[in-house]
């Protein structure tokens, strides 16, 4: 197989290519098994609580918004499908491709990020944001246990965001050697692991959405 | 092995990688692995003297029953910055990101490790965990605990609980990055012929480790995390108010912080075993059986947190679960001791300072093991949970353990890293003098708490002052014990020290066939490896000088 | 309180001597153990010092028969240790069905404690020697932990859960009680005293000085004061489930689940009535959250289960007094409502 690399892109500390990709891939791998600890700790306070209080918790999902939530979970598939092409235009070289893949990859996780905000602006407004402001006036559920509800809510959908926003940085730092043409059939490992990443962040809405938003879904109204 | 015979002047390496680069850039923005050992020796040192001044103010208060000598609130925050300074600022990094950083590339034959610039940018996410810390403590420090329980630290404390919870969060990923760095780096960069079971007993440990930071750090990450949006957003999930339960924050904080006594004692058995191997000149007993204990206890070390919960509330069933299982994840320990001391069997043991230090680690480790063992038993738990038996115990493990093992991979590997021998008088007295100051200082605290004494008590009632008084008196000594170290090793720096020569011990080990200071790539020709860790018999390796410590 | 200096722990309960017997067998095998070791490294380190510069040592190769042997001898000890020490802690956290119930509040600093005539003291627990007692506790803060030395017993008091304790003091004397959780700037400040006194002498001290008179009827006079009765009533027309009998019951709840009426879920339904709402009633319950403290609290809850001898019950919850006795309905220096 002709070599394609351009000098420099196998780091000094590294006999080969095989041996760097090899490398960099165990090590994002690694890097998710940390992020499923982490935000593993969260689900597990979900699951405690949600057991605890199981109507509860469905009388205030019953307040998400189901349509926004199912978009934005397209939204966030759609954008995976972007990130995998942009991982199999570098490895075939085409750099048009690849940063063109890119920011379409973005541009889903802007969308992603900006449902998300109006949805919060709804809570606000509606008082559902936990803290001295808070106002339930559902009739199923005990107000305190609602407001327990909307701290996950916040919180994970928020830690959520906050990898999102994460993700579309690495994506734009990655638009500038993509641009270059440094990427190619030996040496696209960067895009490779930032999609692992991407990916991952897309998995953790997956189990979110339906925690948050589908375990009210059969509520009558109060 | 070259041995030179002429005794004292053994000539200096001409090309390493401390005279390779020169300037400050040349440190600061290094990607040698060697340079940011050296660069975390630093910053781990400075934090550990802090963490020691705290101490000291506490045992000078303890002198007196009443609190005479500080505020109350002034007491519970400088427990709590020694507890927080000592455990994620000194003891969990210190020896994987000084000694391990250093030795681990070495040990297996690799350049580096397999992702530098991480490796940079961990020293520097460590600065900044110190400097949130640093910030929260200027501005009065905080007074939880390092525990951080809810819901004193989430409603009721009035102190700078975020940033502190931010500095250990902060913290925790430098600790991810080394231990990520590690396991890729053992797993992808191994020189031909090192095979996993031809590697150090040190590698092992490190491995061992990094498994646990990989998974425990993340859960204490989002303790904290959810402790700072509590206090922060009012996402309120440990509020009784709200049907929260704050010992779920016990749970999801100990699922880490027990895990973490792992990571800040298995990198010191690691150490151990290099010198007991290195100073008996034979290999390891049952090395198999100390490599495996290693991981044995990464993966019991996960079961067993509840028993830090045994007062705490919970079902008495569970609480039987985890004491069983408590009483199981002794056992590799013990196994590890006995093999160690079965080393020394029939070995050709030298008196050098890095063997008393691993000597005092047996014996002092030993006990601090049996009381864990005594405090997983819960008939005895339930009296002495949360007084001084707890805090000797553990002070035997972190003191008498770990950092009896991190002196000792010190002393070992000083005149690796530097090139320099340190004077071995000093070195043994010193050695011997914290020996004699921890177990005055520690040992009255077993019956301190036998007696009731309970912990994080800025006064107490007037009988426990005896003890408390014998305990104090040893802690001047052990500081004492601990200051030394600086005087010699700064001594050994300068004109009038002496250069070490490649291996000044006569060890065997891929780090001792390399010059000292070794070359920046670690190596002048990658190694091959035909051998087995200790292989004393087939390598037969001579000291570079025939007595090294000659006066 | 003796000012000697104390190398041993004074018992005063009828679970501390189990407790000694754990522990010093414990640190005569960890004694053994260290000894063991000490002695063989010592005794290495000195007879196998290197004697010639070059000298290695003999090299041998493991046994795993020695690995076998000193891993299941270890094994078995501890196993042996955690079977004992679990017996011990059994003891330790299960009252007798016979114990005297008295309740305590955490808050920092202080210990508020009550006697089950309705007595209330601070910082400071007189209790009869001889007899079984059990303290329920609850925490109007943060997490506090009840510590007395002499009894060996210890347990943490949390906000919004009742926690136990129970012992059975076996000498008169005075002896330390502290807080074992840290709780914030005055921690170690809030200690007490508890006084065993002889049975008589306990009756005396209860019958005279001032306290907040019968429990039961304060608890009584709550439950009109919050008007509970207006709507927990035995009748046709009452919005809630009538109260006779309920504490201890199997209750079923709206939702199809069943729960034990205990002290937790009286609390509950009294903070957070929509949690738990009775199959076939309304969850029209408004909640008490901030108009109770935790002392009316236990006073209602102690009320609610003074109802529960009035009907049928099924199997009392373990954690509850079985075979619960009305405690003093005479009121004032009733005697004790068990024989001990």
């Amino acid at each position: 197989m002709p070599e394609h690399h351009q000098p420099g892109a196998l780091a000094h500390h590294f006999e080969t290519y095989d041996q760097q990709k090899e490398a960099s891939n165990l090590g994002m791998w690694l890097f998710l098994v940390t992020e499923v600890m982490f935000f593993g700790g969260f689900f597990l306070a979900y699951i405690v609580y949600r057991s605890k209080f199981p109507l509860d918790f469905a009388y205030a999902s019953h307040e998400l918004d189901v349509t926004l939530g199912t978009t934005n979970t397209a939204v966030l598939i759609a954008s995976s499908l972007t990130m995998a092409m942009a991982v199999r235009s570098a490895a075939l070289a085409k750099r048009k491709a690849v940063v063109g893949f890119l920011i379409l990859t973005m541009l889903f996780g802007g969308v992603f990020l900006g449902i998300k905000a109006h949805e919060y602006h709804t809570k606000w407004v509606h008082h559902h944001v936990p803290g001295p402001h808070f106002e339930w006036h559902g009739e199923g559920a005990d107000p305190h246990h609602a407001e327990m509800f909307f701290n996950f809510y916040f919180g994970m959908t928020g830690l959520h965001a906050a990898h999102m926003v994460i993700g579309i940085g690495l994506l734009t730092w990655l638009c500038f050697p993509a641009w270059k043409g440094r990427f190619n059939e030996d040496y696209h490992n960067p895009v490779e692991v930032v999609g692992l990443y991407w990916h991952f962040v897309d998995i953790i809405w997956i189990f979110l959405f339906p925690l948050l938003y589908l375990i009210g879904f059969h509520m009558h109204g109060h | 092995m070259s041995s030179t015979t002429a005794a004292r002047a053994v000539p200096p390496p001409k090309y390493n990688y401390l005279n390779a680069e020169h300037g400050i850039k040349s440190w600061l923005l290094t990607q040698d692995h060697k340079r940011i050992a050296i660069l975390y020796l630093i910053s781990v040192s400075i934090f550990f003297m802090l963490g020691g001044i705290f101490a000291g103010l506490i045992r000078l208060e303890l002198l007196t029953p009443q609190g005479d000598l500080v505020s109350g609130d002034t007491y519970n925050r400088l427990f709590t910055l020694h507890g927080v300074i000592m455990i994620f600022f000194f003891l969990i990094p210190s020896i994987p990101a000084v000694l391990g950083n250093f030795l681990v590339p070495i040990m297996i034959g690799a350049k580096d490790l397999a992702f530098p610039k991480l490796n940079l940018a961990s020293w520097y996410v460590y600065n900044l965990a110190g400097l949130l810390g640093l910030y929260a403590m200027v501005h009065g420090g905080v007074d939880t605990g390092w525990t951080f329980y809810a819901p004193f630290s989430t409603t009721y404390s009035n102190s700078y609980v975020v940033p502190t919870a931010l500095a250990g969060f902060t913290a925790g990923f430098s600790s991810i990055f080394t231990g990520l760095n590690f396991i890729v780096t053992i797993h992808r960069m191994r020189a031909p012929g090192m095979t996993w079971f031809r590697m150090p007993l040190f590698i092992w440990s490190h491995y061992a480790t990094s498994l646990i930071i990989l998974l425990g750090t993340p859960v204490l990450a989002i303790s904290l995390l959810l402790l700072v949006l509590e206090r922060t957003l009012h996402i309120g999930i440990f509020d009784p108010n709200l049907g929260g339960d704050p010992v779920l924050f016990q749970h999801l904080f100990w699922f880490y912080s027990h895990p973490a006594v792992y990571i800040m004692i298995l990198p010191s058995m690691g150490v151990v075993s290099e010198l007991i191997a290195a100073f008996s000149r034979k290999r390891v007993f049952g090395y198999k059986f100390v490599a495996f204990a290693s991981l044995a206890i990464a993966v019991l070390g996960f079961l067993v947190w509840g028993h830090h919960m045994f007062t705490s509330g919970q079902s008495v069933y569970a609480a039987t679960v985890f004491s069983v299982l408590t009483m199981l994840v002794a056992i590799p320990s013990a196994v590890k001791v006995f093999n160690w001391t079965a080393t020394l069997h029939r070995g050709a043991i030298s008196y050098d300072t890095p063997m008393l230090y691993a000597l005092g680690f047996i014996g002092l480790f030993t006990i601090g093991g049996l009381t864990g063992v005594m405090l997983g038993t819960l008939g005895i738990d339930i009296h002495v949970h949360d007084t001084y038996f707890v805090v000797a115990h553990f002070h035997y493990i972190m003191v008498g353990g770990a950092i009896l093992g991190y002196l000792g991979g010190l002393h070992y590997w000083w005149p690796k890293i530097t090139g320099r021998l340190y004077n071995r008088f000093w070195s043994q007295v010193s050695a011997i003098i914290i020996f004699v100051g921890f177990n005055l200082t520690f040992f009255p605290q077993f019956i301190l708490g036998f007696e009731g004494m309970p912990r994080r008590y800025w006064s107490y009632p007037p009988e426990f002052q005896v003890l408390n008084v014998l305990s104090t008196a040893g802690a001047s000594i052990l500081g004492v014990g601990l200051i030394l170290p600086l005087f010699y090793f700064m001594a050994s720096l300068g004109k009038k020290g002496r250069w070490a020569g490649p291996n000044p011990w006569g060890a065997v080990g891929l780090e001792w066939e390399t010059s000292s200071p070794p070359p920046p790539h670690n190596f002048l020709e990658p190694p091959v490896v035909t051998h087995e860790a200790y292989a004393y018999e087939e390598l037969h390796p001579e000291p570079t000088q025939k007595e090294p410590y000659v006066a | 309180m003796s000012h000697k200096f104390p190398l041993l722990p004074v018992q005063a309960s009828t679970v501390a001597p189990e407790v000694d017997a754990l522990y010093w067998t414990w640190v005569a095998i960890s004694a053994v153990s260290a000894l063991l070791i000490a002695v063989a490294v010592f005794y290495f380190f000195i007879r196998y010092q290197r004697r010639k510069s070059g000298q290695i040592g003999h090299q041998d190769h493991g046994s795993t028969t020695l690995e076998i042997v000193w891993s299941v001898i270890p094994l078995v000890i501890v196993l042996i240790m955690f079977v004992w020490g679990t017996k011990v802690f059994f003891d330790q956290s299960r009252p007798p069905s016979n114990a005297v119930e008295y309740f305590a509040t955490g808050k920092q600093w202080m210990w508020k404690f009550q006697h089950p005539t309705g007595k209330r003291e601070i910082n400071e627990l007189h209790v009869p020697v001889g007899r079984p007692i059990k303290l329920t506790m609850i925490s109007e803060d943060v997490i506090h932990s009840l510590f007395v030395p002499a009894f060996r017993v210890k347990a943490d008091v949390l906000p919004g859960r009742y926690t136990t304790l129970w012992f059975q003091a076996t000498k008169v004397g005075e002896y330390h009680l502290f807080c074992a959780e840290y709780c914030g700037t005055e921690h170690s400040l809030m200690g007490g005293t508890v006084y065993v006194m002889e049975p008589d002498d306990y009756e005396a001290w209860l019958a005279k000085a001032p306290g907040s008179g019968d429990q039961l009827a304060t608890g009584e006079q709550l439950f009109q004061r919050f008007a509970c009765n207006t709507c927990h009533f035995d009748g046709p027309r009452a919005r809630g489930p009538n109260l006779e009998g309920v504490f201890g019951s199997t209750v079923k709840l709206a939702d199809g689940s069943t729960l034990t009426a205990d002290e937790d879920y009286v609390r509950e339904s009294i903070l957070t009535p929509k949690a738990k709402v009775v199959a076939g009633f309304e969850p029209l319950m408004p909640t008490f959250q901030g108009q109770v403290t935790e002392d009316q609290l236990l006073q209602l809850i102690q009320y609610v289960k003074s109802l529960g001898d009035k009907g049928a019950k099924s199997t009392p919850a373990g954690q509850t007094t079985e075979g619960a006795q009305p405690a003093a309905v005479t009121g004032g220096a009733a005697a004790p409502t068990t024989g001990g």
